[in-house]
């Protein structure tokens, strides 16, 4: 297997607080890979850090083998980094067609085209239809975010970035404040990303996590405690003491 | 465009994302409007071309603050140095009116490009200290360099050449207003295309959301830096244009009351639809009118009062009320963005 997402010694201090310390961690081509870890064990700024949002204290960050450590954000995403926010974070005056528009627009390469109105170019509204159907917004097109249900705000929230085309996606709690009749909406579309987008999850929710993953990184106190396949990690007395809190239910 | 095999879905989407560039009926008849202005009002051409030069400086701070979420109070920096440009220009080179509105805008885009880079960290208020520090600094150095501008003298002796050849500069101002509402037509109708193209929907995504906005590919600084060169361009025009208009420059040009002018205008008419900056202009001009009128020495106390309940009582009400006629008229939900 090939590693598409590799940390060397990462680490992050927030003043004499290390939120992420000496993390080196590889995420396999095509993996369905969780990191599990008590609430301010470090998984959101392992994720801010992999995405360029913060700039780590030292170690290195390599993306299909390049070193991306001073990347700018915007450039990650071109090479196929793309994540997804654990509180949703969406362009609120737009409405969903432009919203899913303007990323593919800007994928494509024409970002900078101030010459012409949007939505001229063939091929970009088809790609707008497909990707609303697929995520269930069709019936919400032309809906200002801002006003959507939050089931539907959270779909477009995983939308945007499957938009940006990702080959490694990075995912901060998906099902997050998501009501549990919507859940399994948020959850089929996961599933049904393509096999070849390498998956890094962010979850609580343990019966996702082991319904998802194949491979499971323990973060605490931002150090990587533990990692494994799915039947290791759960069987793990060690994690199941710090983590899992002995209780399973 | 293959209107044969695109998917019902996606012809749904070419009309969602065709309506905010449809001309309503509203937007026509605001345009038939300012031409009728030219023929039924001659006797008010020198104010309305006060009008149209200040809706052009509030539609330039419109591009960055309505659509990229940008504040400023150093728009006057761009707009007066737009307006020395002009004036220099014509005093030394020729008097030929466009040429010289080009190198107003030139001179305006130079200095927003130069001094963009300051607002790329910081939020708000470091950027409102930031475009009031660099009016400032140029408010001064003009004065100094009084040998090139004229100093608290002003700058005297422009002399403009007929627009084309063909249409002298008079003195009732009819040339001068169907110039500038042509200038200002023109900028607005390019403004339109901008903010509409992809571009302007990466400006609106930056506006919204500048963390999502760069998580999604959209490289927020460098998009900034343009659509603030732009601004600044439009911003140089308009000070261009008055200098054109007037045949000469004070040391106002570049003013905390010029950049303060320009936010008051915009914020009167709402950002962030394009129509605000000349809704505003033209109600803070007969407001000004009006008051001084009739109240000659307390004018600007009325004016001061009736912005703050103008923003208290909610500055998107004549955005809001605007894009409800546009829906109204064209029978649809309003576009708003």
């Amino acid at each position: 297997m090939t590693t598409v997402l590799e940390t060397r010694n990462l680490r992050k201090d927030f003043g004499a607080l290390k939120a992420t310390q000496d993390v080196s961690f590889r995420l396999e081509a095509g993996a369905r890979h969780a990191l599990i870890g008590p609430n301010g064990a470090g998984k959101t700024t392992f994720i801010n850090l992999l995405t360029g949002v913060l700039k780590p204290t030292s170690g290195e960050i390599f993306l299909n083998g390049d070193d991306i450590t001073s990347v700018r954000r915007d450039r990650r995403v071109a090479r196929g980094l793309v994540r997804t926010f654990q509180i949703n974070q969406l362009f609120g005056k737009l409405n969903v067609a432009e919203s899913i528009g303007l990323v593919i627009s800007e994928r494509r390469g024409h970002g900078r085209d101030w010459w012409r109105f949007a939505g001229k170019l063939p091929g970009i509204a088809d790609e707008i239809a497909q990707l609303a159907t697929d995520f269930g917004l069709d019936s919400v097109l032309d809906q200002p975010c801002a006003g959507l249900p939050y089931g539907k705000q959270r779909l477009l929230e995983i939308a945007l970035a499957i938009a940006a085309k990702p080959k490694v996606l990075l995912m901060d709690e998906p099902a997050a404040g998501v009501p549990e009749a919507d859940r399994h909406e948020v959850l089929d579309r996961i599933s049904a990303l393509p096999s070849d987008v390498s998956i890094l999850l962010i979850e609580h929710d343990m019966d996702l996590v082991f319904n998802f993953a194949s491979r499971i990184s323990v973060l605490v106190g931002g150090a990587l405690f533990a990692e494994g396949t799915t039947a290791e990690i759960a069987n793990d007395p060690r994690v199941r003491e710090v983590y899992l809190g002995g209780g399973d239910e | 465009m293959a209107k044969t095999d695109m998917t019902p879905n996606g012809a749904k989407v070419v009309k969602i994302m065709r309506r905010p560039v449809r001309w309503s009926l509203a937007e026509i008849a605001f345009w038939l409007l300012a031409v009728a202005s030219v023929f039924l009002l001659p006797g008010q051409h020198l104010i309305l071309t006060e009008i149209a030069g200040l809706a052009i400086l509030a539609l330039s701070l419109d591009l960055i603050l309505g659509y990229a979420g940008v504040v400023s109070l150093g728009q006057a920096a761009m707009y007066g140095v737009g307006a020395y440009a002009a004036g220099l220009y014509a005093i030394h080179v020729t008097g030929e009116p466009l040429s010289g509105l080009l190198v107003g805008a030139a001179a305006g885009a130079v200095i927003a490009f130069a001094t963009s880079f300051l607002l790329l960290r910081g939020a708000d208020l470091t950027r409102l200290m930031v475009t009031l520090g660099v009016a400032a600094v140029l408010f001064e150095v003009a004065n100094k360099a009084a040998w090139l501008t004229g100093g608290a003298d002003g700058l005297q002796g422009i002399w403009i050449d007929p627009i084309l050849g063909l249409f002298d500069f008079d003195l009732e101002g009819h040339t001068g207003y169907v110039y500038s509402l042509t200038v200002l037509f023109v900028l607005f109708v390019i403004a339109r295309l901008v903010v509409n193209s992809p571009f302007g929907y990466s400006l609106k995504a930056v506006r919204d959301n500048p963390l999502r906005a760069s998580a999604v590919g959209v490289p927020v600084n460098a998009r900034l830096v343009a659509v603030y060169t732009l601004s600044g361009a439009y911003a140089g025009i308009a000070g261009a244009l008055f200098t054109q208009t007037q045949q000469f420059i004070s040391l106002d040009v570049l003013s905390f009351q010029k950049s303060a002018d320009g936010l008051m205008v915009l914020t009167i008419g709402g950002p962030g639809y394009l129509y605000g900056g000349m809704i505003g202009a033209l109600a803070y001009k007969l407001i000004q009118d009006a008051l001084s009128g009739f109240t000659p020495q307390y004018w600007q106390f009325w004016v001061g009062l009736l912005l703050v309940i103008f923003v208290l009582v909610g500055r998107d009400r004549p955005r809001q009320f605007v894009i409800d006629v546009m829906a109204r008229l064209r029978g649809g939900k309003g576009g708003a963005q």
